[in-house]
């Protein structure tokens, strides 16, 4: 069940970072759709996790090197731009996916189709907001052109295979890469030019390889868990 | 609805400005009187439109600072049923700060002026939240006890005089019963776990117990707007009233939890049907008010951060907006791919 962990871990870690914006979003609004986003997500990972075991246990008991999120969702939040260039990858990566899951006839079918609908919002959320930044004032522009090229390195890892999904992650990969030219270009930015993963490091979260403030989020999310082994909450 | 609109009054009174005055509040008056509700559009008593201001502010306000305690616990709650529970929770509490300024801008504010003021110091929000969230077991606690004196006075705002507040409460009452039942069961579960986590869930009943109380107001003699709201019929019960309908409601529940009340004074007064409780700390009340709580300086520092942090977001949402009012980007455009690129 490789495929249910990684996507159910990419769905659990995101909705934890954005679960970290609540009390600071940059306007009431947001504090709705930012949790709103975060609640969509953490559903899916439920959902995904209760396929492999126990979701508590998954999520509170495995140490770091037994994550199989992407890195690119485990990235600390940085400033709205940064969210914001985290979720357009991520949420346009995940509905053209979902889509795709959606329509065959594989085992994530039924759970695609449901979620495809949210992550479709979160699509357009994203979308929304990278042209609002990159076409608002030049501080917005720089930000969010900042946010994009920051996190563009970590983007080549969502077109590497995940066993249990079968697709055509190279078509998937172009799919993605016209939908996010036309957002960024629209928003009159620059789509960044660099490597999409360092060569050393494609695949890496898959297999349980992650960036140094993952453990520090682990530490966080799980230690009232495990500080009382066996209890029920 | 009964109140006559100030432009229907005044056309045909040939009189001078102070019979016209009269002539209004004598309409507001007699609505009020006869329990209809006041509207935006109404006459109303420049005090009473101050008065339900400040009164609106200040629970919207409750809201939005209300959402800190319980949001530290988010990336630490122990299962994902609590995360996603807790993560609702302080979706909730964000709506209800958008109706409740929504309901606020019908007086003639807005929005922006309210949260100056707010940031400023200049307007409060409910002394509860100036106590710090230490363990899980408080976001059961804050579930039970706050949100259930919260419940207790905002059921009767329901029938306030003002529409919009009353129409408002309506909705957020409904949401808060769901919040308050949650976190009773939170705190059931952990009275009932094991012996660390019924400790956890006392601890945390022994610092809220109070605090709650106080969420009440003053004591009725000591209440400086409660006369004229009673009056107004913004408010339909004294601040005392409802204490001990709380406490009331309280006590078979702590039974129920196997949780004990920190009062020795609880208990029960046959001769008058009702709870008698032990004496409130209002000196306590009057520092957290003063801004002497635990927590009074970081909630706003926090709340002032996250609006400044976030001010060239707003601007840059504005000058898009400005650039692209002819032509405003649909949902349904942002979702077609490819067509730029391909």
């Amino acid at each position: 069940m490789t495929a249910a962990l990684a996507l159910g871990d990419d769905a659990l870690v995101l909705s934890h970072r954005l679960g970290e914006w609540a009390g600071h979003a940059p306007v009431l609004e947001e504090e709705v759709a930012l949790a709103n986003i975060a609640l969509d997500l953490l559903g899916q990972a439920r959902m995904l996790l209760s396929f492999v075991g126990d979701e508590d246990q998954l999520a509170y008991l495995r140490e770091e090197r037994a994550f199989r999120n992407v890195q690119l969702v485990e990235q600390p939040n940085g400033d709205f731009a940064h969210t914001m260039a985290r979720q357009l990858y991520f949420s346009v990566y995940q509905h053209l996916l979902y889509e795709e899951l959606a329509a065959g006839e594989g085992e994530f079918a039924d759970l695609a189709a449901k979620a495809v609908k949210e992550v479709a919002y979160h699509r357009d959320h994203a979308e929304q907001w990278v042209l609002r930044l990159g076409d608002g004032t030049a501080e917005s522009h720089e930000r969010m052109q900042l946010g994009l090229d920051a996190l563009w390195r970590f983007t080549g890892e969502l077109f590497e295979p995940v066993g249990g999904v079968d697709i055509d992650r190279s078509a998937l990969s172009d799919r993605w890469l016209a939908a996010v030219t036309s957002v960024v270009e629209r928003a009159t930015l620059t789509v960044p030019s660099g490597p999409q993963s360092g060569a050393w490091a494609a695949g890496a979260g898959r297999q349980g390889l992650h960036t140094e403030p993952f453990g520090r989020m682990l530490a966080e999310m799980q230690h009232l868990h495990r500080s009382h082994p066996g209890a029920s909450w | 609805m009964a109140a006559v609109t100030a432009d229907q009054t005044t056309q045909g009174t040939a009189g001078t400005a102070e019979e016209a005055e009269a002539a209004h509040l004598a309409t507001f008056d007699a609505a009020v009187a006869a329990d209809d509700r006041i509207e935006p559009r109404d006459w109303m008593p420049e005090a009473y439109r101050a008065s339900l201001v400040r009164q609106m502010a200040q629970h919207a306000h409750s809201e939005i600072i209300g959402m800190q305690p319980e949001a530290n616990w988010i990336s630490r709650a122990p299962s994902l049923r609590r995360k996603a529970i807790l993560m609702a929770k302080v979706q909730d509490e964000a709506g209800h700060g958008l109706y409740l300024y929504s309901a606020a801008e019908t007086l003639g504010t807005s929005r922006e002026e309210l949260l100056d003021k707010l940031h400023a110091g200049r307007q409060r929000y409910s002394s509860i939240f100036n106590y710090p969230t230490l363990t899980w077991a408080d976001v059961g606690a804050i579930g039970w006890l706050v949100d259930g004196a919260a419940i207790t006075n905002q059921v009767p705002l329901c029938r306030c005089s003002y529409g919009p507040y009353a129409r408002a409460m309506v909705r957020i009452c409904k949401e808060e019963s769901f919040h308050q039942r949650q976190g009773y069961e939170l705190l059931l579960a952990l009275s009932h776990g094991t012996p660390a986590q019924h400790e956890m869930a006392q601890d945390a009943v022994n610092r809220w117990w109070w605090p709650s109380l106080m969420m009440f107001g003053p004591p009725d003699d000591a209440s400086a707007h409660s006369a004229q709201s009673m009056a107004w019929k913004i408010k339909r019960h004294s601040n005392d009233e409802l204490r001990r309908r709380f406490v009331d409601i309280c006590v078979p529940q702590a039974q129920v939890l196997g949780l004990s009340l920190p009062d020795p004074d609880i208990r029960w007064n046959e001769k008058l049907g009702q709870h008698d409780y032990g004496a409130i700390d209002w000196t306590e009340f009057q520092e957290v008010l003063k801004g002497n709580g635990p927590c009074n300086e970081q909630r706003l520092t926090q709340r002032r951060k996250a609006h400044e942090e976030g001010a060239w977001v707003r601007d840059a949402a504005a000058a898009y907006a400005d650039k692209h009012s002819a032509r405003p980007v649909t949902a349904g455009a942002a979702a077609q791919p490819v067509e730029a690129t391909a």
